[in-house]
């Protein structure tokens, strides 16, 4: 990038030669002396009562340490049943789904934990499961939380009911809007349950001091999270829990979660000595947080212009059985409004059910919104036999246009990265062959939202620490420090960067909803001016100037009519911290709740149909991104890329089988995720609008491009085959079928 | 009994029944070697025994005395790395980390027979090897990056 000298460079991650050397540190490479390791009782039911739970047996096996239950948690204490705010680790009187914990045992080796586990006696009576959605939300269905009131903007359902989250959202009049339509379609699309397949299965050791102090080391994507979600669990203060970030092998929303730290935590309060968890694969599949299937029906009305004149979503999500976080509002957002459409209806919802908890995954629920959304425009443009990019060119929304919630987009790249698409494809020209087509899809995601701050430290000798307190998920560590690099115009060798522990890093929220590097870098961005501040009063008095004739230039200030009158950084630095000397510099920046910085990705997919045996193979993939600013291209491109290989498993592969609630394929042979024989080199093409908001006009990168995939590579199996599939995985199976139907 | 690993050699007692994964991470503390999936079908655990790649989560202890075995930590000597190294660091091809060194081993394995394959032997070599961050696009190029020096 013209005029920077680290912002904008293809720097290698700072992570990278640990992780390529075996040095690196997961969770589960922690070992502490006399530690102990504990294993999880789950349940075998989907739904039953627990009528008695005796653990005698188990503890009284050598070699046991501990066994808890929700007995001995200390904020279920008081409480019939754990209040839905709080995650239940250990199943108090009834059990939810196949696969929750109920106990869980430490012993000084992992094979007499697995022994005891055998040993904890349960009685159980099964009660009625749900395992439908569009079953559990009619009214006289069987109620998994008797006292559960629908969550919506408005305020709390009166009746009880299945449903914990539920939003509508309306603009316009959408009976006047679709008679105004020339050519209405309406269908419904089915996506199943998906996991986010990090490679690293969930992992914690945890510890206790004579004080009573707690530490733990875990994966997590947010480690300021985990302290307070193990204070409310454990009833400490937060002051009383040090939470230590290691290497994350792959989160995608999956890590938000903590599966393991409470139950370690406990044990080793219990116990006096270190507790370490894994969980096994089939555990992961099993018990973890996969991403909700969906049911959405789509009716979208256009002129013979092509113009939309209304449209209405009805959105069903599988929660399963805990209402632990709202995907139906992420949809509704999402899945229709990159477009404008002066008529609008939208309603969604979350659905309890017997199954496994849902969770966050990349974009949560926007990939299925966009599936629905994206493949009903595409059927639009067949219909109206009109070029699929041009339909979506002359509906997308533009900055002062509503969003579905009535937030006003900002600045946004939509129609530029459309154009820089339709450039790419006119380039590549029509695809040729027989059985192969193409397929096209995009999509918005404004980001999620959260506070960061960051701290930098200058040293004596010139070199900066930054202090983090967000984990590193993306690269995020290399990119801030190309910040600092870039603010004070220094290699960025001279910047060292480190995720601190609870008990020493500045506060951040979760790194989630892409918002890492754009809002983390809005905080670095404040703690080096506040730093540079300090350092030109400092220059100032050196020089006998004024502080704005400065300027800082290869890690000098020197005055702007006069270059070589100038101090370094370093002497600055020394300076400050000698005797008599400013006191040490530290930069501190401090943000908030940022604005929106929308991002908006297009995705092109040639694909070829094998009409034997229904196997869609991926010629090749292109996905068209605005970021804003790319501060690492290298880095934004592997987002992308990793993304996309995602899509093409959720699109084409992966789901959960389920029987009696029972997760069936459990091994990552049987969940089938793609391979590098499956994703063909995908072409990232960069656009850079810059956001408003975001220092060097960053936006946020992560999240958006995998939700045009699922229907981008539907469409282009229509293209290819001439047949539409509704429902995901288009699976050989699937495409075999619908080949012999159509 | 002994085993052989990264050259130098080690006396471990131990029950035949034991995977080498465990003995690597738990007895011989080289925990660069991952566990994803406990039962081949990751590849994040993949070791070189006698040069071949293979999955260590499925290899029992009891078969690998008197064989070399390579694992991640014994692929850059005396602080110089290994070109495949070099390359992922380089191209990007690194991100969460976790498949990492089972790819670098089994790209190792690769070049070792056939220095300058195709990118579609790249791409069966490594189709044991799973990785959910990167689409191997950039994996693909640093073991290609490789292959063509």
């Amino acid at each position: 990038m013209a005029g920077y000298t680290s912002v904008g460079k293809r720097i290698p991650r700072v992570d990278s030669p640990d992780k390529v050397t075996g040095a690196a540190v997961y969770s589960a490479d922690i070992v502490l002396p006399h530690m102990l390791h504990a294993r999880v009782l789950r349940s075998p039911h989907a739904h039953a009562l627990i009528r008695r739970l005796d653990i005698s047996r188990a503890q009284a096996l050598n070699g046991v340490m501990a066994v808890i239950t929700a007995a001995d948690v200390p904020v279920y204490k008081d409480k019939a049943e754990p209040v839905l705010a709080e995650t239940p680790h250990l199943a108090g009187t009834k059990v939810v789904y196949d696969g929750q914990p109920v106990a869980a045992v430490a012993a000084i080796n992992p094979s007499i934990a697995r022994e005891a586990l055998g040993l904890v006696e349960v009685d159980y009576k099964e009660i009625h499961p749900l395992f439908d959605v569009q079953e559990a939300m009619k009214p006289d269905a069987p109620l998994i939380y008797p006292g559960l009131h629908a969550q919506h903007p408005g305020g709390e359902d009166p009746v009880p009911g299945n449903i914990p989250w539920r939003v509508e959202y309306t603009r316009g009049d959408v009976d006047r809007g679709f008679k105004e339509a020339d050519l209405i379609l309406e269908n419904t699309f089915i996506t199943r349950t998906v996991h986010q397949g990090y490679m690293e299965p969930m992992a914690a050791v945890a510890s206790t001091d004579v004080n009573g102090k707690v530490t733990v080391w875990t994966q997590s994507q947010g480690i300021f999270q985990v302290r307070e979600l193990l204070a409310e669990f454990l009833n400490l203060p937060l002051s009383h829990i040090n939470v230590v970030p290691v290497e994350i092998g792959g989160a995608f929303g999956g890590k938000t979660y903590q599966l393991l730290s409470p139950l370690c935590a406990l044990l080793s309060l219990k116990t006096g000595r270190p507790v370490k968890m894994v969980m096994t694969r089939e555990e992961v599949i099993r018990a973890s947080r996969p991403a909700p299937a969906s049911v959405i029906t789509v009716k979208l009305g256009v002129t013979k212009q092509g113009l939309m004149t209304a449209a209405s979503a009805f959105m069903i999500f599988d929660e399963g059985a805990f209402p632990e976080r709202p995907y139906a509002l992420n949809a509704a957002v999402h899945g229709l409004g990159h477009y404008k459409i002066p008529n609008l209806k939208i309603e969604a919802f979350d659905v309890l059910t017997n199954k496994v908890p849902s969770g966050s995954y990349r974009a949560p629920s926007a990939p299925q919104a966009a599936f629905a959304v994206e493949s009903q425009v595409d059927l639009i443009a067949r219909a109206m036999d009109m070029d699929p990019l041009q339909l979506r060119i002359i509906n997308l929304a533009e900055e002062g246009d509503p969003m579905p919630d009535g937030t006003i987009f900002p600045r946004v790249g939509f129609k530029e990265t459309m154009q820089k698409m339709a450039e790419h494809l006119a380039g590549k020209g029509k695809i040729e062959g027989e059985n192969r087509g193409r397929g096209i899809a995009c999509s918005y995601w404004r980001g999620g939202v959260g506070c960061s701050s960051a701290q930098v430290n200058l040293n004596a000798d010139g070199t900066i620490n930054l202090v983090l307190g967000s984990t590193d998920l993306t690269g995020s560590r290399t990119s801030l420090a190309q910040i600092v690099a870039e603010e004070f115009s220094i290699p960025f060798q001279r910047v060292s960067v480190v995720t601190g522990d609870t008990d020493t890093a500045p506060y951040s929220d979760l790194a989630v909803g892409s918002r890492t590097t754009y809002q983390m870098g809005m905080a670095v961005y404040r703690a080096c001016q506040d730093a540079k501040i300090k350092l030109a009063g400092q220059a100032a008095l050196r020089l006998n100037v004024e502080a704005v004739r400065l300027e800082l230039d290869q890690g000098y200030f020197q005055v702007k009519e006069n270059p070589d009158r100038c101090v370094s950084i370093a002497e600055l630095a020394r300076n400050s911290i000698k005797m008599k000397g400013e006191g040490p510099i530290i930069g501190h920046g401090s943000v908030g709740t940022p604005p929106y910085a929308p991002m908006f990705a297009v995705h092109a997919a040639d694909v070829q149909v094998d009409k034997e045996t229904g196997k869609v193979k991926i010629l090749s993939y292109a996905a068209a991104q605005d970021v804003g600013r790319a501060i690492n291209p290298a880095l934004v491109e592997g987002q992308i890329q990793g993304a996309v290989a995602q899509g093409i498993g959720w699109a084409l592969t992966e789901q959960y089988v389920f029987e009696s609630g029972k997760v069936q394929n459990t091994t990552l042979l049987d969940y089938k995720m793609p391979t590098a024989l499956d994703v063909p080199f995908i072409d990232v093409l960069l656009v850079e609008i810059g956001s408003d908001a975001g220092p060097y006009g960053i936006r946020p990168v992560g999240e958006p491009p995998m939700i045009p995939a699922l229907a981008c590579i539907a469409n282009a199996v229509h293209s290819a085959a001439g047949i539409r599939l509704r429902e995901l995985p288009m699976s050989p199976e699937a495409v075999f079928r619908a080949l012999q139907s159509s | 009994m002994k085993i052989t690993v990264n050259g130098q050699e080690h006396e471990i007692v131990t029950e035949p029944g034991r995977t080498l994964l465990d003995i690597l991470r738990n007895d011989l503390g080289l925990t660069g070697t991952k566990e994803g999936c406990g039962n081949g079908n990751c590849g994040s655990c993949t070791v070189l025994l006698d040069g071949q790649a293979v999955n260590s989560c499925l290899v029992l202890v009891a078969e690998v005395e008197e064989r070399e075995i390579t694992t991640i930590e014994g692929l850059s000597r005396h602080g110089e790395l290994h070109p495949l190294q070099r390359a992922f660091i380089e191209e990007g091809a690194v991100q969460c980390g976790f498949c990492t060194p089972g790819i670098i081993l089994s790209a190792k394995a690769l070049l070792d027979e056939n220095p300058h394959p195709t990118e579609i032997q790249v791409r069966r070599t490594i189709a044991g090897n799973l990785c959910r961050c990167t689409g191997y696009d950039k994996i693909v190029r640093a073991i290609m990056k490789v292959a063509a020096t």
